[in-house]
């Protein structure tokens, strides 16, 4: 096998980088996507991200289980995005501006009660290799899979079934595009915009325990590099679709990818460009979605950014 | 109960459908008295209409009905006994149903999961083998059919329309209510909706009662009527033994009218508007104007007719400057056009846009102010283009307010605080106080009473006379037949259609609308 050829090397790289960094994205972007269908918009899942991988070490330093640390992240998430639910449905108030306010209060408090938990260490999520049959350490290397992995991809396939095949999926879509037509049938359009966020805010914190648990692993200040911003405008990207909130996340995973690719193959110039990657392709994004009149039409139609 | 395991429809005598008796209804909203005393009666397998003038508390009414309000007296009779009605939702378990004047189906979902989220018993997760098989069984019982697979937001007005009807008629409702259901649709398919619905009620599968102001509909389809007025029921009966002039007598009452505006006998003048080849996008950029090809003259009222939607509002925002033009050339009296402030008083343009409170004025802005959109820049009300006299402005509003009758507590109210009709007739103040070569109009009618409807048509009728040249765009195909001289159908964007008003007709005007 020709392992050592650069390109092969690049490539196994960039895939290895996808596979290992996309999860965080993967978790926040399912979370607002599930807040945006409903028609509102949490811009506040960067802080609930840096609050669930707080939440996450903590758990795991003290119950000595990692699980329990990504339910507790969850838990983090979900009362931030209950609170946010919550502020939301008073009258004249603003989703974006709250949602501004709780990424600030949902960092502030993570390095708050955070301080402690800078210099001991948690027990960590394990990984497994999809790529241990090949025998190639480097293929095993670069397949490292990490679970939350795994349950992300299938939260969204669950979420891209119910939104068409049940009667709650129905609900949130319906709410999100014509609250009138919700509240002629009879749903409460707060309740469900409040469990929406609710629930998308439990995945973004869940997104967080993978910052703290898995990759990088350890909990700091500078965790988040605003993935949980980035994965706002993934979900724009993705068009409001689960399955390719799925994929976007594995594209921004993989572009995180190129600068340390190349540099480990001896490309160094440019390395900080590459590094910069996922923040032109967000930029990019947003600028091609703004002319996009496909865009257009898939977005929610309740969405304040689109009023 | 489960629609789909419902009988098919009785064959001939038995009748599904409701009767309905409302008994001294009324409603107070503080110190207005928005229902009197109501008592109309709707019999099984009825197409009633409920006529009236904006504001006669038609809406009120069916909204009592539905649960939206609760009535302060008077109760509610569904087949003889008191019918307690909280909220919509206890309308829809009684098997009352309404179509409302904006749609209810949310766009993004397709027609089947529309119909289907829409039913009470809604599984938690949908078969959709089976579902689908249910949707085909009740479409065959239907008289018509919609595509049920492509997501609400790309059908057609008309289909919209009818998934309406048909989701009512889905959750067995017995006793329609329809809130001035054909204001989307062309003229045929208003006809075809109707002429269904009154083959459902003549076979007694439901009954109807259908809010409108359009007396063609009612003559043409409905048995009975109840003609509402400032809230009370002034009259009503069987259609047959009722005529037009009966009907419209009840609806206005004793308010004087002024006359139908007179056409002064002219030959059109040199082209005054000419629009070449227009190409403008929606909001979210698809094509609204498509080759818009137009010439308006001199001393005649042009009206495009069109369903809304076909890229009438975007035509009267390029003109007004309010969008920009993609491609063509606007030339007026021999000019190009550039829709600015310099131009507009330069080559007199004058406009009336739709929803002037919005397109028109600064809704916090007092009348006074309003009314000097036009001139305050000029002398007197201005001294070298910037600084102004409140003085000239605040004569002038008065002179103006007094001229064109605008009922305000003062010139310094805020005009938000004006009545649609008095709104429009200070706008209308502004836009015809000085000389007008060209007038652009846009639903100028809509949503106001008889009296103003007339004094407003008699405006325009008046600068038509003087020789400027007006282009009238309207939804409203009568107010068309009677203002103008030629008469342009508009569908996706271009005119498809030109004719003279006397050598066309209704049936061929309604054609070229729904795009043939």
């Amino acid at each position: 096998m020709s392992g050592d050829s650069p390109f092969i090397i690049v490539l196994l790289a960039i895939v290895g980088g996808a596979l290992r960094v996309s999860t965080p994205f993967m978790f926040v972007a399912l979370g607002e996507c599930l807040t945006e269908k409903s028609g509102r918009v949490n811009l506040g899942l960067e802080g609930t991200l840096v609050l669930g991988a707080m939440c996450a070490y903590a758990i795991s330093f003290h119950s000595g289980s990692p699980w329990l640390g990504v339910l507790a992240a969850g838990c983090a998430g979900s009362l931030l995005g209950a609170i946010h639910g919550y502020v939301c449905k008073l009258p004249r108030v603003n989703d974006i501006a709250i949602g501004i306010a709780m990424m600030l209060f949902g960092t502030g408090l993570a390095f708050f009660f955070g301080k402690a938990y800078i210099q001991p260490s948690a027990p960590r999520l394990e990984s497994f290799s999809l790529g241990a049959w090949t025998g190639n350490q480097q293929i095993e290397t670069a397949l490292q899979i990490n679970p939350l992995l795994l349950v992300g991809v299938v939260v969204a396939i669950a979420m891209s079934w119910a939104f068409a095949n049940t009667k709650w999926g129905l609900i949130v879509r319906m709410t999100g595009d014509s609250a009138p037509a919700a509240r002629a049938m009879g749903v409460s359009v707060d309740m469900v915009r409040f469990l929406s966020t609710t629930a998308g805010g439990f995945l973004a914190g869940v997104g967080g325990a993978f910052l703290s648990l898995f990759y990088p692993g350890s909990w700091n200040q500078g965790l988040s590099s605003g993935q949980g911003l980035m994965a706002v405008a993934l979900v724009i990207f993705a068009r409001w679709d689960p399955i390719r909130c799925a994929f976007a996340a594995l594209l921004f995973g993989a572009t995180g990818a190129i600068g340390p690719a190349l540099q480990s193959v001896g490309i160094t110039q440019g390395y900080y460009f590459f590094n910069a990657a996922p923040y032109i392709l967000t930029l990019l994004v947003m600028i091609a979605s703004a002319g996009s009149k496909q865009a257009a039409r898939n977005v929610p139609g309740e969405l304040s950014i689109t009023k | 109960m489960n629609v789909l395991t419902m009988p098919s429809p009785p064959a001939g005598d038995a009748v599904r459908a409701y009767s309905l008796k409302t008994i001294g209804v009324s409603k107070i909203f503080g110190p207005l008295t928005a229902l009197d005393d109501v008592s109309i009666s709707v019999e099984a397998g009825e197409f009633h209409a409920l006529l009236g003038e904006n504001g006669a508390g038609k809406s009120t009414l069916v909204k009592c009905i539905m649960g939206f309000y609760s009535a302060d007296r008077g109760k509610v009779l569904l087949n003889g006994a008191e019918a307690k009605i909280a909220n919509p939702r206890d309308a829809r378990a009684n098997g009352i149903g309404m179509v409302y004047q904006h749609f209810t189906l949310v766009p993004s979902l397709t027609g089947a999961e529309n119909l289907v989220i829409s039913r009470a018993d809604a599984p938690s997760i949908f078969d959709w083998k089976k579902e689908k098989a249910g949707l085909e069984a009740f479409l065959n019982r239907m008289p018509f059919r919609v595509p049920l697979d492509v997501p609400v937001s790309a059908l057609a007005a008309g289909e919209k329309q009818k998934l309406e009807i048909l989701k009512l008629l889905y959750l067995d409702q017995r006793l329609l209510i329809l809130d001035e259901p054909t204001s989307v649709l062309t003229p045929g398919e208003a006809d075809e909706m109707l002429g269904l619905l009154r083959g459902m009620t003549q076979r007694k599968e439901v009954s109807v009662i259908m809010i409108t102001h359009k007396f063609r509909e009612v003559t043409a389809f409905a048995d009975s009527v109840s003609v509402l007025r400032r809230g009370r029921k002034v009259g009503g009966g069987k259609v047959s033994e009722l005529s037009v002039e009966d009907m419209a007598r009840m609806m206005i009452g004793d308010t004087p009218i002024r006359d139908r505006a007179i056409r002064a006998d002219r030959a059109p003048g040199d082209v005054v508007l000419d629009l070449s080849a227009l190409y403008a996008d929606d909001d979210e950029g698809l094509p609204a104007l498509d080759q818009f090809n137009l010439k308006v003259h001199a001393g005649e009222i042009v009206g495009i007719a069109g369903v809304s939607g076909n890229g009438q509002s975007e035509l009267v925002e390029v003109l007004s400057g309010q969008r920009p033009l993609k491609d063509g050339r606007i030339v007026v009296k021999d000019e190009i056009f550039e829709p600015n402030r310099k131009s507009y008083a330069k080559l007199k343009i004058f406009g009336l846009p739709e929803e002037p409170l919005k397109n028109a004025t600064v809704p916090r802005m007092t009348v006074a102010e309003n009314m000097a959109f036009r001139t305050f820049d000029q002398p007197p009300s201005a001294w070298l283009g910037w600084w102004l006299s409140v003085g000239p402005m605040r004569t002038k509003a008065r002179a103006l307010i007094k001229q064109y009758r605008v009922k305000t507590s003062s010139p310094e109210s805020a005009i938000a605080d004006l009545s649609g009709g008095n709104v429009q007739r200070a706008v209308l103040a502004r836009e015809l106080s000085g000389e007008v070569d060209l007038l652009i109009v846009a639903n100028p009618c809509f949503g106001l009473d008889f009296a103003s409807v007339a004094e407003i048509r008699a405006q325009i009728m008046e600068q038509r006379n003087r020789g400027a040249a007006v282009l009238l765009v309207s939804e409203d195909l009568d107010e068309i037949l009677d203002l103008a001289d030629r008469v342009a159908v508009m569908s996706a964007g271009t005119i498809n259609y030109v004719s003279p008003v006397g050598s066309t007709n209704r049936a061929e005007i309604g054609k070229h609308m729904a795009g043939h």
